[in-house]
């Protein structure tokens, strides 16, 4: 399909790759040059104004936050980087992206093609790396492919299950020159992005939700990458479908909507994971049934008939098997289901989710976020940033326990309102991906939780936002652990604690040689008024809040478990 | 080894670099070792076919697997079947020494038995060439090893065709066509 923007007149390939770029609405990239990269920065030299280019500090920074951008803007992220050590550096978050399904074209510099496979300087064999990390790896040699390249790897990284391309550019490729012309991807006969609606598997779903007594959701990332919210709502109003979320469905839904029961999985709520062992039909929209939700795959859901919504053919009876599946683009199949589901109501199996909540309540939550005594505990920080936001604000966080206390205690209004790292668990992942995040969604508050652990992995990105005046606001939960591994030290290995106090530095200190504001709390009464301050200062902040040592997120289901078996803590049993 | 059953995944693949590293990946995540790989060009110019058997205990492991190299995107057709669904084939060569062969008297009987050819004779060495079954080349293997001696064996992978009617890929490229022409007509309208 051909654009408008042909040339008869040579170019470099460098300067094809820009154009490139800018015929596939890119406007933000994330990177950082080298040597093996030099001719195509150079190119976006005389691009500034139609590119803007963030450098990071990291390449892991670049791939983070282009992902970041990516989950809140609807588009693709692009990060470049140089070859070797710079694409290596990469790994991480296009492992991450994968995992996590999020679209990017990362693109890497690599050596003259005369030298490669000769050892060269700054070298890699990036393909055979990244193959297994990607949807897509191509290296590309001669300046004429360039286009051609570009234009099939954001169409693969945007379609069907997103994920990330990797373009790895020889240098003299970026130098040499070609023609121009820039035809977009619409098809590839290899690959069938968005499966055929099969009209059987529809009506088999509908009349399976029609006869349920105690149907329950699971509503997956798949509907936010689908932008299919207003059709899953519709879909849920209509057949009166309690439903739980995976961490990355998060804010599919709002928070308060009234069949909204909750977060599924370890650390997910009691009822969610009760009742995916009582309902009759069990019905998966968007999700991939990750270990982390379903725990013991012998145990789970064995009572019920299973739907399952997916893009991906490959995550079809991957883990669960379903009695029916619908495959496509759940932008398209819900609408058809919800047209033949007839209204009902459910009152008296949605009301049985409401005991369990209030045990929670009871038994957890209330301590976790409305404390009176003792030290700050993660839950009660998440519960203040999130109500001083109006529950309006993006919530990125790093991984860990923290991770954990954001994904169960931020509260979301808007849709792609939870970033997080779900798939890999990628410590570091938080403020790079922030950065993205405030990039691709520039009118919103974007929020980061970090823990003490995470943050150092990637804190040299504090200089990107000092660099760009990225007005993010960062919220370190200090504990001085590794939380989360003195968690599992604490339940399963006997309170050993190897290897998981951190002595820290005086991060207040640290954001101010950045220039960035920063403010410790350890007294709970200056907890309010110091995210107040936050939340209006103009510009990038970092609240330390100094946290109970040795908190422990409850529920949680032990990996591998039955997702009935739920440790409460204290005492507790259900 | 006796409750596993042998399968084999017929792959079509654009002719793009690195496809076979795709595929390998995947049987290394799944610990699945590959037993014989096969690839060609196939009937249909510029798509390669793999053959690839592998040992599995459950139908449901190589199902996923299947379905996981199907996904790459630049795999067209993956599938997967059981021996009594193909007419599958094998060669091998096994190379004797002349001397050996002389010594040893007649080999007609031999010859007659394995259906063996004979591809070269010279004053040092003797190849012969059988095309059948793992357990037919196998067994020409170990008789020609017991009464003869081999300087050099080598077999290949196996090839395989389906018993059914057509290639399953021909219909499917006719699909893929069929699709290009109305996304392409789709988008055309869009953005006129």
């Amino acid at each position: 399909m051909k654009e408008n923007d042909t040339t008869n007149e040579m170019i470099t390939g460098s300067e094809a790759l820009i154009r490139s770029l800018i015929a596939e609405g890119v406007s933000t990239i994330f990177g950082y040059p080298g040597g093996a990269i030099m001719p195509v920065f150079d190119a976006l030299y005389d691009c500034k104004d139609r590119i803007r280019h963030i450098l990071v500090r990291h390449e892991q920074g670049a791939v983070h936050a282009a992902e970041g951008y990516a989950r809140a803007s609807k588009k693709v992220g692009v990060a470049l980087v140089t070859s070797g050590p710079g694409a290596t550096n990469a790994i991480t978050g296009i492992t991450d992206a994968l995992m996590d399904s999020t679209p990017l074209v990362v693109i890497s510099g690599q050596v003259t093609s005369s030298l490669l496979g000769s050892d060269a300087f700054q070298e890699a064999d990036v393909i055979g790396i990244t193959q297994p990390i990607t949807k897509w790896a191509y290296q590309i040699r001669r300046p004429e492919d360039i286009a051609w390249a570009v234009s099939r790897a954001f169409y693969i990284a945007s379609s069907g299950r997103p994920g990330p391309v990797v373009l790895d550019i020889a240098k003299d490729a970026q130098t040499g020159k070609c023609n121009f012309s820039y035809e977009k991807t619409i098809f590839l006969r290899s690959y069938e992005p968005v499966p055929e609606i099969d009209h059987e598997q529809i009506e088999a779903a509908a009349d399976l939700i029609n006869q349920a007594k105690k149907p329950f959701a699971l509503v997956g990332q798949g509907v936010t990458l689908g932008n299919a919210e207003n059709e899953l709502r519709a879909f849920l109003e209509k057949a009166d479908i309690p439903f739980g979320s995976t961490i990355l469905g998060l804010s599919a839904m709002p928070s308060d909507h009234p069949l909204n029961c909750g977060m599924l999985g370890m650390h997910g709520n009691i009822a969610t994971n009760i009742k995916t062992n009582e309902c009759d039909v069990l019905i998966a929209i968007g999700m991939r049934f990750d270990d982390r939700v379903t725990g013991d795959l012998n145990t789970y859901a064995k009572q019920a008939k299973v739907i399952h919504f997916d893009i991906d053919r490959a995550e079809i009876n991957k883990n669960v098997k379903a009695d029916v599946k619908v495959l496509g683009d759940v932008k398209q199949t819900l609408p058809k289901v919800t047209e033949l589901v007839k209204p009902a109501k459910h009152t008296e199996w949605i009301e049985s989710f409401k005991p369990l909540y209030d045990k929670e309540f009871e038994y957890i939550i209330r301590n976790e976020l409305y404390p009176d005594s003792g030290e700050i505990k993660m839950g009660e920080v998440v519960n203040k940033v999130a109500e001083a936001t109006h529950n309006e604000a993006i919530c990125v966080t790093d991984v860990g326990q923290h991770q954990m206390m954001g994904t169960r205690y931020f509260k979301f209004t808007q849709p792609r309102s939870m970033i997080t790292s779900g798939g890999l668990g990628t410590m570091g992942f938080g403020l790079p991906a922030a950065i993205g995040a405030k990039y691709g969604a520039p009118d919103r508050t974007v929020v980061v939780f970090v823990g003490d652990g995470g943050f150092q992995m990637t804190i040299q990105e504090l200089g990107t936002i000092m660099e760009n005046n990225i007005d993010i606001k960062i919220v370190l939960l200090n504990n001085n652990f590794l939380g989360m591994v003195r968690q599992w030290q604490e339940l399963f290995f006997d309170e050993r604690y190897s290897e998981t106090h951190l002595k820290n530095p005086d991060f207040v200190k640290i954001a101010d040689a950045y220039g960035i504001k920063g403010r410790k709390v350890t007294q709970r009464d200056e907890l309010d008024d110091a995210i107040a301050e936050m939340l209006s200062h103009q510009g990038a902040y970092l609240l330390e809040v100094v946290v109970e040592t040795k908190g422990m997120v409850y529920p949680m289901v032990p990996a591998g478990g039955n997702i009935t078996n739920i440790i409460l803590g204290n005492g507790y049993k259900i | 080894m006796e409750n596993k059953t042998l399968y084999t995944i017929t792959i079509f693949s654009e002719n793009a670099v690195g496809v076979l590293n795709q595929i390998t990946t995947i049987f290394t995540r799944r610990q699945v070792n590959i037993e014989t790989l096969s690839v060609s060009p196939s009937a249909i110019p510029g798509i390669h076919k793999f053959t690839i058997t592998a040992l599995s205990e459950t139908e449901e492991s190589i199902k996923k697997l299947v379905n996981q190299i199907d996904k790459q995107v630049d795999i067209l057709k993956a599938f997967y079947n059981t021996n009594d669904e193909l007419v599958h084939q094998e060669l091998a060569l096994y190379k004797l020494s002349t001397e050996k062969v002389l010594e040893h008297g007649s080999i007609e009987y031999l010859v007659r038995k394995y259906n063996i050819r004979v591809l070269e004779i010279s004053k040092d060495c003797i190849v012969f060439l059988k095309a059948g079954h793992y357990v037919e080349t196998q067994a020409l293997f170990e008789e020609l090893a017991e009464k003869i001696g081999v300087l050099q064996f080598v077999r290949s992978g196996r090839i395989a065709i389906t018993k059914s009617p057509v290639e399953r890929l021909s219909d499917m490229l006719a699909k893929r066509s069929e699709a290009e022409e109305r996304i392409k007509e789709s988008y055309n309208k869009t953005n006129e």
